[in-house]
């Protein structure tokens, strides 16, 4: 097993108001890790990628990131402002380096975010509005401003959420080939089912970690009840573990 | 031709037309920021509460560029702290921060009736008090202003489009906010005494708002705001000196008439690019993927 990227020990941390976000969570991302982390609404999730990310201080535990590690962030699509005047070539600069004071994009720069849009399969759309492109696309785009720091993990907040089948299948598709590239992923979803068949680990998240492990291993009934509060069926089609609601039950 | 040339003959009538240009193109550039933030309202709040500053500094006998400066700063600043933390939204906040400086001013003039003389003039604005000196400032602080914005292009673009992602990139946000506070508090001290409150905040508002009409390029907006700015400001003052009323006020209404004209050219184009401003973080709209391959 290799050096981990980050390494959560014991992790706990509250709100303003007092209520507990996260419990006692341990957690080791490694170079090889593909992650999703499912939770309900409220879970902590997102806060548990913060403090993946860093931008979030636990109140306790012990966060250990490895010394020098580049991460990339790929942000909800929900909380983008697809008004804002700028171009997808302009959208994936941002993420350049601020080395200098020049505030134009230099000729290697331009080349390099080029060269990231063209491995994403979105060449040619620089000079596009980002709302001008389909919700596929539009997640390439963020996908590849945060490739541009060349990150060893890339980060993504509900990757899935709010897009369609399609965008959903082309999202994780591409996931899968950055992560065979070498990249070590990380996402947090709401979608149980479309994750079992293109991730090779999960992590139920309630707050407490209720179960980590292979989809076959974690998506189980009494884990499912646990997190969510509500009763589900599993069932199984080719090897893969999908859940469904169970019939006839009222949730109190 | 005399139409434009005789009013040069004036000095004062020059001074003003290099301040209401400059002060344009400086209010069309940062309005730019400030209307992407969805902070339209800062205008007219920080220049309300630069207003309680300035009293003060009258009242007390302190420099007015300092005093009122650094007042305008601090409410940028607690207005800033207090929308960050997501109970309060935006405009909520400069009305309660920046109405409490400006009535705070209300109750000094109450108390010293030499303050009331000195305030008078940075309420409503007197363009034919406009001295060489007053040009010096506004073209000193527009040269540092785009210096600075020049220097923290990348910074300032990202933390105005996605902060939480500027932030894991290494961005120090609230270091990049303080600052564009800072560009706004001395915009609007240095361009307060020849304009008057009230162009201050359409001056920060319109011309970005017909910029963004215009273009999807965030760079292109920079430029033609910059020029909208300075085009209703040259204007604007060449039109108060004839029909001899408000330079605030013809500035304002030449801004509206470009605003207009844009808004009737560009039609739902433009309304829709300008929609955005104010109401960020909505859903993607619906774009086919037929329609963005075309």
């Amino acid at each position: 097993m290799s050096e981990p990227l980050v390494e959560l020990r014991h992790v706990s941390h509250r709100y303003g108001n007092g209520a507990s976000v996260l419990r006692d969570v341990d957690l080791r991302i490694g170079g090889e890790s593909m992650l999703g982390i499912v939770g309900p609404s409220g879970s902590g999730k997102t806060t548990l990628l913060r403090v993946l990310l860093g931008t979030v201080r636990p109140g306790h535990g012990h966060v250990e990131r490895r010394k020098g590690l580049r991460l990339g962030y790929v942000p909800q699509v929900e909380v983008v402002d697809w008004y804002f005047p700028v171009t997808v070539l302009e959208t994936v600069l941002m993420a350049r380096p601020a080395r200098r004071l020049r505030p134009w994009a230099t000729p290697v720069e331009k080349a390099e975010a080029e060269a990231v849009l063209e491995r994403l399969g979105i060449a040619g759309l620089g000079r596009r509005h980002i709302r001008e492109l389909s919700g596929g696309q539009q997640q390439r785009v963020f996908i590849a401003r945060a490739l541009l720091g060349q990150p060893e993990l890339l980060l993504l907040d509900e990757p899935t959420s709010g897009v369609d089948v399609r965008t959903r299948h082309e999202v994780l598709h591409l996931l899968e080939e950055l992560h065979r590239d070498g990249l070590a992923v990380v996402l947090t979803t709401h979608d149980l089912n479309g994750m079992a068949a293109h991730l090779p680990e999960l992590l139920c998240l309630n707050v407490c970690v209720q179960a980590a492990g292979p989809p076959l291993a974690v998506l189980r009934p009494d884990v499912l009840e646990r997190t969510y509060g509500a009763p589900m069926d599993v069932l199984e089609h080719a090897g893969l573990p999908f859940v469904v609601d169970r019939p006839g039950v009222r949730v109190s | 031709m005399t139409w434009l040339t005789e009013p040069l003959g004036f000095e004062f009538v020059r001074n003003a037309l290099v301040v209401c240009t400059v002060a344009g193109a400086l209010c069309g550039l940062l309005g730019v920021f400030v209307t992407l933030r969805g902070m339209s309202y800062i205008g007219h709040g920080l220049s309300h509460a630069i207003f309680g500053g300035a009293a003060l500094c009258a009242a007390i006998g302190v420099n007015f560029f300092v005093g009122a400066g650094i007042w305008g700063l601090a409410s940028g600043l607690a207005v800033g702290r207090v929308t960050r933390r997501r109970i309060i939204g935006a405009d909520a906040a400069i009305g309660v921060i920046t109405t409490a400086s400006f009535a705070f001013g209300i109750v000094l003039l109450g108390f010293y009736t030499r303050v009331k003389q000195s305030i008078e003039a940075t309420v409503f604005g007197s363009v034919l008090g406009v001295s060489s000196g007053d040009v010096l400032l506004i073209l000193g602080v527009t040269v540092c202003s785009v210096a600075v914005i020049v220097a923290n292009y990348r910074s300032l673009l990202f933390t105005t489009f996605d902060p939480e992602v500027a932030e894991v990139t290494g961005v120090k946000v609230a270091r990049i906010d303080a600052l564009l506070m800072l560009l706004l508090s001395v915009a609007i001290l240095s361009s307060m005494k020849v304009l008057g409150v009230t162009l201050i905040a359409a001056a920060l508002v319109l011309p970005a708002v017909v910029a963004r009409m215009l273009t999807d390029s965030f760079t292109r907006m920079l430029w033609l705001s910059s020029a909208i700015g300075a085009t209703t400001g040259f204007t604007g003052m060449f039109l108060s000196y004839h029909l001899d009323v408000a330079s605030g006020a013809t500035i304002v209404l030449t801004g509206f008439v470009v605003f207009a004209v844009v808004f009737a050219i560009s039609g739902r184009r433009g309304l829709r690019r300008a929609a955005g401003l104010d109401d960020h973080h909505g859903p993607a709209p619906d774009v086919s993927p037929l329609r963005a391959v075309r």
